[in-house]
């Protein structure tokens, strides 16, 4: 059983498609590992597999965040308000992996609607990070990081609004990726801000995130911004980074990254070089006003796409006595969570009479200066790299009263979003945290144009094959 | 909660004295073009299944309070 689970989901599909490994005792290994769950990260699991179709994840158990639908199957989005919540429907993405072959294999816990960067959102407790479980996964898909880190599924998919896919998956040591927006359906997935969403992959290695968006990626006439990649996507390939030229952020100098970070950035810069890679500055001076703009145009957009939790069609209603009006506020004053109270309230009042210009407007052309100013950086390079986070894991409860700072985790992740291209966040080594203590991953993040997520992850891939992370938490997998 | 959104709005501040006044908002980053497709009839999910969701269903139709506060 052990044996199994050291696979990656590529070995796996091979055995799997050659007879060497059985469906039902792979299945079993997963099931078995994920009953196992001491760190809180699913919500609910399969008790057996729900796929039998052959496809290149045919076999493979999938976990799956809570946002998104699954017909017959409690969604909550970790919220209270849809405690319960059985979709009439599955969601595109999860569609498609089931016609892969791939059987789901739980659905893991997350950041209330996907508002947060620990996990300490969630109605249902926080999720405790493998490699130490006094300290956040990150978030708002802290659980489907956690799964795959911890060794109780071989591979997941989140969603990622300002990083919630990267950020959980450099504070877990996985490979974390967003693809471009409109290249995977939103259809079924539980809306936060619809502009910013978008669904991916986390897995152990950059190959399994290629496998998998592969059979993800697509045009669906039930989600009209979805397009689909061109030409699909294959088993990334690249042995050296010769004639790649990577940008850096001239304003990284000046931003507040710890130490450890900061200097295993520098070291997998050096590791570019060495497969070949040029590195230069470019300036991306709007970078630093991604956090401002992206807290106005996330909750203006939430603010609006949770309207809908009323306490009508579906989810809970409140059992206080009362009129209609007192019902929906109730219901809604009972089944939300503070975050995304707080992102209502910021949402509605940048998008109010008077305010909408000064907030709202001014957050969308900031969008416009940050798009540029990256299309103006891919004129010269192919990529841009930055730190996934500007930390390693940091405890629980350490900044769950200070909601700005909480916000700031977000500080590079933030911008691809607003520019809707994509970047994969990888594991590059462990490093200690500023205040002391044990070494926990970091991630290093490489951001590509629009639709250019072939060449990100063969260059992904090339660098990854160079550091050779593997470092695992401990009690997890061969332990 | 109101010095917390005070504090995230002192921040959020900042954008306000960029001087964007020539630049166009960006609403959406995919470049879209309105696409007409035939109008043709699908199923639409049964009453009762989306009724099995709802907190009060009653005789084909979600039951909400008054909208009247009783007397």
């Amino acid at each position: 059983m052990q044996e199994l689970r050291e696979l990656t989901v590529a070995q796996a599909a091979a055995k799997i498609a050659a007879g060497e490994v059985s469906r039902s005792e792979y299945f079993e290994a997963w099931r078995q590992a994920a009953a196992g769950d001491e760190l809180n990260a699913y919500l609910c699991r399969s008790e057996q597999s729900d796929g039998d179709g052959d496809g290149p994840l045919g076999g493979i158990p999938v976990a799956v965040k809570d946002l998104f639908c699954t017909e017959g199957v409690e969604t909550t989005a970790g919220s209270r308000i849809l405690e319960g919540h059985r979709p009439l429907y599955s969601a595109t993405a999860v569609r498609h992996l089931a016609e892969a072959g791939a059987s789901l294999l739980g659905k893991t816990n997350m950041d209330e609607f996907a508002m947060g960067s620990s996990n300490e959102n969630s109605a249902y407790g926080p999720v405790l990070n493998p490699w130490d479980r006094e300290r956040v996964p990150g978030g708002s898909s802290g659980g489907s990081a956690a799964v795959v880190a911890g060794g109780l599924a071989p591979c997941a998919i989140g969603t990622d609004t300002g990083g919630s896919i990267r950020q959980p998956a450099a504070l877990c040591g996985i490979v974390g990726m967003k693809p471009t927006y409109g290249a995977i359906s939103r259809y079924g997935m539980i809306a936060f801000a619809s502009s910013l969403d978008q669904c991916g992959p986390l897995t152990r290695d950059v190959t399994d995130a290629a496998l998998l968006l592969a059979a993800l990626e697509g045009r669906d006439p039930c989600d009209s911004t979805s397009v689909g990649i061109e030409g699909g996507i294959r088993a990334p390939q690249r042995a050296d980074l010769k004639g790649l030229r990577f940008a850096v952020p001239a304003e990284l100098a000046h931003d507040a990254i710890e130490a450890g970070v900061r200097a295993n950035f520098e070291a997998t810069l050096k590791r570019i070089e060495e497969l070949g890679g040029e590195i230069a500055e470019a300036p991306l001076p709007h970078a630093e006003h991604g956090i401002s703009a992206y807290y106005v145009i996330a909750p203006a957009e939430a603010s609006a796409n949770l309207a809908r939790y009323d306490g009508v069609r579906y989810g809970m209603r409140s059992e206080a006595a009362g009129d209609l009006v007192e019902m929906y506020e109730t219901t809604r004053a009972e089944g939300f969570g503070d975050e995304v109270k707080r992102r209502i309230m910021l949402g509605t009042y940048a998008l109010s009479s008077g305010y909408y210009e000064a907030y709202y407007g001014q957050a969308q052309k900031v969008r416009t200066k940050i798009a540029a100013d990256y299309a103006a950086a891919f004129a010269e390079f192919d990529f841009v790299v930055t730190p996934t986070s500007p930390s390693v894991a940091f405890g629980l409860g350490e900044k769950t009263d200070d909601p700005l700072a909480m916000y700031m985790n977000d500080f590079f992740t933030v911008p691809m979003p607003l520019a809707g291209i994509p970047a994969i966040s990888i594991p590059s080594g462990l490093a200690e945290p500023d205040g002391g203590g044990p070494q926990l991953p970091v991630g290093f993040q490489i951001a590509a144009p629009a639709f250019a997520e072939q060449k990100m992850l063969d260059a992904a891939y090339a660098l990854e094959q160079a550091i050779g992370f593997d470092a695992r938490p401990e009690g997890v997998g061969g332990g | 909660m109101a010095g917390e959104l005070s504090g995230i709005l002192e921040h959020v501040d900042r954008i306000a004295k960029l001087d964007l006044d020539d630049v166009e908002p960006t609403t959406h980053v995919v470049d879209l073009e309105n696409v007409l497709r035939p109008d043709e009839p699908r199923p639409s999910w049964p009453r009762e299944a989306v009724l099995e969701q709802a907190p009060d269903p009653v005789e084909g139709a979600f039951r909400v309070p008054s909208p009247q506060a009783e007397a």
